[in-house]
């Protein structure tokens, strides 16, 4: 009795190896090598125009410690904190409004329309509000609020504003899901309890929603920090980040092993976000009902398919 | 949940409920709602799902308010005030713990938000943790905790704040039928231990029986009837409480007669369907002519194969049928009896499995039998429009 079921295990098992080849080998292909040529090159030295001779070298790191560097790098981080900040801000009370919302689907509709429109015409579209011949410049003027046009574009707050804009989606939507799933006769709980509005929601909301918090973090502070469009389209000279520079490096100054350890910078950051992320969905595993623990594997899934579809676009 | 020498003893309120109504668009959740419930009470309020007690009971606490009328806690009108500044707590249906605190954090809540220190918090938090029993599950996540526990720790976390009335929102309802009986008798222990009002609300018609010291019978929005477990089963006001509480054998037909007999009145009804007339007891005279609807509970039928003997001076009503239908429960049986007299309407009887009465031989599927009972076992019922 005992070989014949064996035989039948083993093919299963041969079945599951021969359906995952396919992917294994995509994966291995258009992911792991391509990573691992990034990592390789940053430890070789440039060539002299462009590409890299066979020799190893530390100099790329060292180059990213140069002043002009560290000041870009400072600076893509601070635009980025300040622009997750206001997603976060904004997202927060949105996600709640819309999980309260009768009007769900709407909602959720209106949020996902900006998508249908190609990123880069709505950020002409933004050029074409800010600039000094703009939209918005010229109806203050028509009000007789002002008498010279304001400069509201290529600086860094255009540049926060439009990234803010961008990104709150990838904000509000993980935010949605998980505060539609919150069970709100806690909040009842809590007040009863003789817990104030506020209390109720910082001691009560804001805990049991971190996972969508963390999430939604991770979406907006990843890809804005990699970002490089927005400071190139709506940014002046003082609002170079880090991507533009890894562009920069590839197309005009060549130098590509430092172009990939900026690489490396972004993908070490983005690992960090991905596995505090597992953790923090394990701890609730762990600590929850099993009704959050499928809404946590659902999280893990759209992660995966948002890291998918950013990858295409990032490498 | 009883624990000698560990007793939290609290002060009840009087909740009056005066003139509420509320309606959400079209629909009037409560109509006229008004209702007195004494201090130190276990109150229930029982009805169907719809019927406007659980909204009765959120607009107590403070999480909604009535379009119009008052609440009143020993005479104090407390709908200007927020939930937590009201001297109610609740516990919910789905319990609602905080999962992401353990037992202790979760009963400790309340008294956290107070600022108190930490010793006097520490102190209170193991006191009501050993008054429910949970000692050995103080540093749990509710996830971990099976229902009847998760059910102690709401309990436990809502006495905490030494409310002067206590809400309960069906707190059994999530727990099998087994678990729900242990559950019921400690929550009446439990309720005479710390002497505060509760106010009990349930769908369940055997739950409310057994602990309330009075129950108010809810059906669309309004309260048909306010009275102790006795009254609601044995003279149920009107038409849905006689129905909708236990089961019940309910005719409607026309008042004939009605004569002085002791301290009663013995009336006789004229039923159509039954074919005849049969005579049952009120405490008023009822006007002949009236329309009115006679009802007898199932046990209260004496159901025999042969038979009985005739007993002079008692009004005793008797009809035959067959056995239609015989449901063997266990601890007792039922037969749907269909008469032979007028529309042929069946007749429920439960009979006890006693074997002290000469009842005569078994009672089968198809059976000829004779059932009997006093005129003052049936009862009259007035409102037949509620």
């Amino acid at each position: 009795m005992n070989r014949p079921l064996r035989k039948n295990q083993f093919q299963e098992e041969l079945k599951g190896t021969a359906y995952a080849w396919p992917m294994g080998l995509w994966f291995t292909l258009f992911f792991t090598v391509p990573l691992g040529i990034i990592i390789l090159y940053s430890f070789l030295k440039r060539g002299l125009y462009g590409g890299v001779e066979w020799k190893f070298s530390l100099t790329a790191y060292r180059q990213m410690f140069n002043p002009s560097f560290a000041k870009v790098l400072l600076r893509t981080l601070w635009i980025t904190i300040v622009a997750t900040f206001f997603c976060m801000a904004l997202a927060l009370p949105t996600g709640y409004a819309m999980a309260k919302s009768k009007h769900q689907t709407l909602l959720l509709f209106l949020i996902i329309i900006p998508f249908w429109t190609n990123s880069l015409i709505r950020i002409y579209a933004w050029i074409s509000l800010l600039s000094t011949e703009g939209f918005l410049n010229n109806i203050l003027i028509k009000l007789h609020l002002i008498s010279q046009p304001l400069h509201m574009i290529y600086n860094n707050g255009s540049v926060i504003l439009v990234l803010i804009y961008m990104y709150l989606p990838f904000a509000i939507l993980p935010l949605f899901t998980t505060i539609d799933k919150f069970d709100f006769s806690l909040i009842d709980a809590a007040r009863d309890l003789g817990a104030s509005k506020p209390q109720s929601m910082f001691l009560v909301l804001l805990p049991n929603i971190k996972s969508g918090i963390t999430t939604s973090l991770i979406f907006t502070f990843i890809p804005i920090f990699g970002e490089y469009t927005v400071p190139l389209l709506v940014g002046g000279k003082e609002s170079t980040m880090i991507g533009n520079i890894i562009v920069d490096q590839v197309s005009k100054t060549r130098n590509w092993p430092l172009a990939s350890a900026f690489s490396m910078v972004l993908t070490i950051l983005s690992l960090i976000g991905v596995f505090w992320m597992l953790t923090t969905g394990a701890r609730e595993q762990v600590s929850q009902s099993k009704k959050v623990v499928t809404s946590q594997t659902e999280l893990e899934d759209s992660v995966a398919e948002h890291h998918k579809t950013h990858q295409g676009g990032a490498s | 949940m009883t624990q000698e020498g560990n007793r939290p003893k609290l002060n009840g309120v009087e909740v009056t409920i005066k003139n509420v109504s509320r309606t959400y668009g079209d629909f009037k959740a409560l109509d006229n709602v008004s209702i007195q419930i004494h201090k130190g009470e276990f109150f229930s309020l029982l009805g169907p799902s719809g019927c406007g007690k659980t909204t009765l009971l959120r607009i107590i606490a403070g999480f909604d308010s009535p379009d119009t009328g008052d609440v009143l806690f020993d005479g104090k009108d407390v709908l200007p005030l927020p939930p937590d500044k009201r001297q109610s707590n609740t516990v919910f249906q789905t319990y609602a713990l905080f999962p992401h605190l353990t037992v202790y954090d979760n009963i400790a809540f309340p008294l956290r938000l107070k600022k108190l220190d930490k010793a006097t918090i520490d102190k209170k938090v193991r006191e009501y943790i050993h008054l429910v029993q949970l000692d050995q599950h103080i540093d749990k996540k509710p996830s971990m905790l099976s229902g009847g526990q998760k059910q102690r720790v709401a309990i436990a976390r809502a006495l905490i704040n030494e409310p002067k009335v206590l809400l309960l929102d069906e707190p059994l309802s999530a727990l099998d039928a087994k678990l729900r009986q242990s559950l019921l008798i400690d929550l009446d222990n439990l309720h005479e231990q710390v002497g505060i009002t509760f106010i009990y609300v349930t769908h369940d018609q055997s739950e409310a029986l057994s602990v309330s010291d009075r129950i108010a019978v809810m059906n669309q929005g309004q309260v048909l009837q306010i009275g102790n477990p006795y009254e609601i089963y044995e003279a149920p006001a009107t038409r849905f409480v006689s129905k909708f509480i236990g089961e019940t054998n309910y005719f409607e037909g026309t008042i004939v007669s009605c004569e002085k007999q002791g301290d009663e009145y013995l009336c006789m009804v004229d039923i159509p369907e039954l074919g005849q007339q049969v005579s049952v007891t009120d405490y008023d005279p009822q006007p002949v002519g009236a329309h009115e609807a006679f009802t007898i509970r199932p046990e209260k039928i004496r159901i025999t194969s042969e038979a009985p003997a005739v007993h002079p001076g008692q009004s005793v009503n008797s009809f035959q049928g067959y056995v239609d239908e015989p449901v063997y429960s266990g601890f007792q049986s039922k037969f749907f009896v269909r008469l032979d007299a007028g529309e042929h309407p069946i007749f429920k009887i439960f009979k006890q499995h006693t074997t002290f009465l000469d009842d005569g031989p078994e009672i089968e599927w198809k059976d000829h039998v004779y059932i009997n009972w006093t005129a003052t076992d049936g009862y009259l019922i007035k409102d037949l429009k509620r």
